[in-house]
């Protein structure tokens, strides 16, 4: 097979693996009221594993942010957040000083 | 079909001081670049965003293709990464229900589950009349699935200038604000357990088992939440 074709291939599969856990969700939820102890399992569960995959991104890294060091993203992460809070939540903010400070700190380190 | 004001209303969340907008256009503007760079065409890059649009699973893909895995892998490596979205779906599908809505809206809209579109419906859906809900997430997912099209159309056309310190700051940007709307959504104790748990185990348990870590930690996490007593039992 040419690699354009097996490229193409290859975004297919991810699609619907992905599409797969989304449309598994709404099937699940048919029958499930907002009001009911499963939904707050789920919503519980759903907030746990972002939380968890937010702390993996952090601490152990894939890609690009490898190449900066754990001290360095703890600082960047700290000072952003502050940012978010003592700027009555604004996200605009902390977003784009994140970028522009971690550019900055691993040009220099 | 769609009932408009209610659409426009979940677009407009885009150009708000609480935008995920940055955050999206960071994260797959670098996603355009390393597409670029893995061998990608751009129809491929921007068909793999639209249709795909979930970041982790994209970064699976590439990797996984960059190695000559067998589709069968990749599959299984895509599914396990992004299986979040179904604890995800279903914590969400039932505020958007309304019995005047039809079938194929749930079905289309299901698409546009990703932890940004998440996070802003879960923070505002109570501000919205029950039967406009999905037409608002509409709006929401639409908003948020363009403007990561976009970036990484973007990303992949300005892959060449993007030197290696920009693609570490861009990097930073979606963790940076994952965390910021999990710190404005921690209103009660059961969602500051689920949250704080989840992010102290996850790390823990990548070292015993990388594949599974995330997973795991979210479903106890979330199991410890749930268990514990809170007088309010407020959620979200």
């Amino acid at each position: 097979m040419d690699l354009s074709s097996n490229l193409i291939l290859v975004i297919v599969v991810t699609s619907v693996a992905t599409f797969a856990s989304r449309f598994l969700g709404i099937l699940t939820a048919e029958n499930i009221s907002d009001k009911s102890k499963i939904f707050d399992w789920f919503n519980y569960v759903a907030y746990s594993i972002l939380a968890a995959l937010t702390a993996r991104m952090v601490v152990f890294p894939a890609g690009a942010l490898l190449e900066s060091t754990l001290l360095i993203r703890l600082i960047v992460i700290s000072i952003s957040v502050g940012i978010f809070i003592y700027s009555n939540k604004n996200l605009v903010l902390p977003t784009v000083i994140s970028f522009i400070l971690l550019t900055f700190l691993s040009g220099i380190y | 079909m769609i009932n408009r004001k209610y659409f426009y209303q979940g677009l407009k969340s885009l150009i708000s001081l609480r935008s995920p907008a940055i955050a999206l256009a960071c994260s797959f503007i670098a996603l355009g670049a390393l597409m670029h760079n893995a061998g990608f065409n751009l129809q491929q890059s921007v068909a793999s965003s639209f249709f795909t649009y979930a970041l982790p699973g994209q970064l699976v893909m590439i990797e996984s293709f960059l190695v000559g895995s067998s589709l069968v892998n990749i599959f299984l490596s895509v599914w396990l990464v992004n299986f979040r979205l179904y604890p995800m779906s279903v914590a969400l599908v039932p505020i958007l229900k309304h019995k005047s809505q039809p079938r194929w809206k749930y079905y289309l809209s299901c698409h546009m589950i990703a932890v940004s579109s998440w996070l802003i419906m879960k923070e505002t859906y109570k501000k919205i009349d029950q039967k406009y809900r999905l037409d608002y997430w509409f709006g929401i997912g639409c908003g948020t699935l363009l403007a990561a099209v976009i970036s990484t159309l973007l990303g992949y056309w300005i892959s060449d200038y993007l030197t290696t310190e920009m693609m570490i700051g861009l990097a930073i940007v979606n963790p940076v604000y994952f965390l910021c709307m999990m710190v404005s959504v921690m209103s009660n104790i059961k969602i500051i357990v689920s949250i704080l748990s989840g992010a102290l185990l996850g790390p823990i348990l990548y070292l015993a088992t990388p594949e599974w870590s995330i997973l795991i930690a979210g479903i106890v996490g979330g199991s410890i939440a749930f268990l514990i007593k809170d007088k309010k039992n407020g959620s979200i």
